[in-house]
């Protein structure tokens, strides 16, 4: 009977069913827990807040979500903000950081892609700066930015830069010399050859660096918020940490992969839309 | 008197990778008419592309000028339409708007209309029409992809039209429908052509004139001989024109045997090439005053 059906249908259902034996497992596990800590009314003094830092169980997580999800937007002071605030500051930091990184990016890259002189002459600043960890620059941004909103902007401008940099110039030196050729047979100028031969041809390799970066700039954010705090979801994290409020910090990190998910397929459909088979 | 294209001493060296030099040709020097369609024929190797890169601007040689109107060829320009074996299309972009890329780059005042309508009537010459136009390069036949290059090259009127190997990846079959279509459209034209190819047979129904080169290093254009058939030609009318298989076993010679007899350098300076003109037809009424060189031995 499942021969029946298609691949995807099959994948589906075995996703579903891993699924469902996952939550299980993981709601079993945790009743024992409890148990151990019913034993006495002295352990139970002692270990209540050993108890209150227990993993939760799936059910409760589930319970937490539904309520944060249906009131997103509450906003009740500093401390107590509702997920899709938090999100929308870590959004809006990513974003930021990350449009001002690709439109440094992309035109550097154009120029490193298409000139072997600047290529040289750059390359060994690109390959210092690159490897380094880009929170390693968050207390130099702090001390010269003065700002933590603009440090966590900085660090992923930083983090993003690198992936669409050095894409952009690999997809511009590779474009086929044939293509550039039938730009130069009908005489079409610097720029009109730049937006309509060398871009489209080298934008499936610039838009695959766009979405390494998009991915990169998310996992940094949440780390980025931890360190400078304040709003967004990384700090919403850490804050529910500092409360033992684990049911909390479980859902937030489904959020954090939920949101990159979602930026991820993003790229994807951009990257689908340039792509051309030679 | 001048040509229309003229060649003088083009010299293309290049670095041998072990520290000498290579010399592609030396001192070529030929001409083309105004409305030729010439062919050169030669082994693969010999420095073909090289001067069609040249002539279409794409690269500079070592030495020598190449003039079209009396004026010295400097970098490409849309006067030298250019068709490549391959990748001469630009996968991003659907048949129809390859060529409305030429169009517009040629005629930058004409409106997106009349752009859109000129390459429609250059890929219907061609046989291309309806939804096949809205196609990539990739979801194209081979065939199909250089009928849109040759619409693109056509609708540009360049005055001089390169075609490097344009027919080089395709099947026997297909080339051959493709050769009568460029026939077909290069008539109505006044169009200059300069093609390489491999095809002894291509050269011959398509061609005034071939030039036939030896083989490299210090490849030269050695021959040219004249097509003595009369047009219209079709790939099958030709076969029954008594000149077919003199031309034909000639060039079957050249290139068989006599582009390895001749290769190498000529000492004293490369000399121009050999007008050969081949007709056993005899009294012709349009036979020249002059009598024309009849059936040349080979063998010299
Ligand atoms: N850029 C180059 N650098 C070095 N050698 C080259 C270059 N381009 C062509 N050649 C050499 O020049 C010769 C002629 O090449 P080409 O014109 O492509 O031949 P054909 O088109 O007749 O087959 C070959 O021996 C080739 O290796
Ligand atoms: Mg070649």
């Amino acid at each position: 009977m499942l021969t029946s059906l298609s691949l995807n249908q099959r994948a589906a259902i075995l996703s579903v069913v891993l699924l469902a034996i996952g939550l299980l497992v993981w709601e079993a596990a945790i009743p024992a827990q409890k148990a151990a800590g019913e034993l006495t009314e002295y352990e139970r003094l002692i270990g209540g807040a050993a108890q209150k830092a227990g993993i939760p169980p799936p059910s409760e997580v589930i319970a937490k979500a539904w309520a944060e999800l249906s009131n997103p937007f509450y906003d009740a002071g500093p401390n107590d903000k509702g997920i899709g605030i938090q999100i929308g500051y870590s959004l809006f930091r990513v974003l930021t950081g990350y449009l001002l990184a690709a439109l440094v990016a992309v035109p550097l890259g154009f120029l490193i892609g298409m000139s072997p002189v600047a290529y040289r002459a750059l390359n060994p600043f690109i390959q210092v700066l690159r490897p380094i960890s880009p929170l390693a620059w968050m207390p130099l941004a702090l001390f010269v930015i003065q700002d933590s909103q603009m440090s966590a902007i900085f660090v992923i401008f930083v983090c993003s830069i690198w992936p669409m940099l050095l894409n952009t110039a690999f997809g511009v030196a590779g474009v086929r010399q044939d293509w550039v050729n039938v730009a130069r047979t009908h005489e079409l100028g610097a720029l009109r050859t730049a937006f309509t031969v060398i871009l489209p041809a080298a934008a499936p390799t610039i838009v695959t660096g766009m979405r390494i970066s998009i991915g990169i700039a998310w996992l940094v954010i949440v780390a980025a918020e931890m360190l400078v705090g304040g709003t967004g979801i990384g700090y919403y994290v850490w804050n529910e940490w500092n409360n033992l409020d684990l049911t909390s910090v479980i859902f937030s990190i489904l959020m954090i992969g939920i949101v990159g998910m979602a930026l991820d397929a993003a790229f994807g459909q951009l990257q689908r839309a340039v792509a051309y088979a030679e | 008197m001048k040509s229309f294209l003229s060649v003088e001493n083009l010299t293309q060296r290049y670095p041998d990778g072990a520290g000498g030099t290579l010399t592609v040709f030396e001192d070529a020097s030929f001409g083309i008419e105004k409305g030729e369609f010439v062919v050169i024929l030669g082994h693969s190797g010999c420095g073909k592309s090289t001067i069609m890169n040249i002539l279409a601007g794409l690269s500079d040689p070592s030495s020598g000028v190449v003039k079209m109107d009396g004026y010295a060829v400097s970098g490409p320009s849309l006067d030298r339409g250019v068709v490549f074996q391959n990748y001469s299309l630009l996968p991003w972009l659907s048949a129809l708007a390859n060529v409305t890329f030429g169009v517009q780059a040629r005629y930058r005042d004409w409106s997106r209309a009349r752009v859109v309508e000129e390459s429609k009537k250059y890929l219907a010459m061609v046989g291309l029409e309806g939804d096949v136009l809205n196609r990539k390069p990739a979801q194209l036949s081979g065939g199909m992809r250089q009928r849109v290059s040759i619409a693109r090259a056509f609708a540009n009127h360049p005055k001089l039209l390169l075609l490097d190997e344009p027919f080089g990846a395709l099947d026997a079959l297909t080339r051959g429908t493709i050769q009568d279509e460029l026939l077909k459209i290069w008539a109505g034209t006044e169009q200059t052509v300069f093609m390489i190819t491999h095809d002894i047979d291509e050269a011959i129904l398509l061609a005034d004139r071939i030039l036939l080169m030896t083989n490299g290093p210090f490849a030269r254009v050695a021959e040219s001989v004249e097509i003595t058939i009369p047009r219209p030609r079709t790939r099958t009318g030709i076969v029954d024109h008594p000149n077919y298989y003199a031309i034909r076993n000639h060039l079957v010679h050249f290139l068989g045997q006599r582009s390895r007899d001749l290769a190498g350098r000529v000492e004293g300076g490369t000399p121009p090439p050999e007008t050969v003109r081949l007709d056993v037809t005899g009294g012709e009424p349009d036979a020249e005053a002059e009598p024309a060189p009849r059936l040349r031995a080979v063998n010299h």
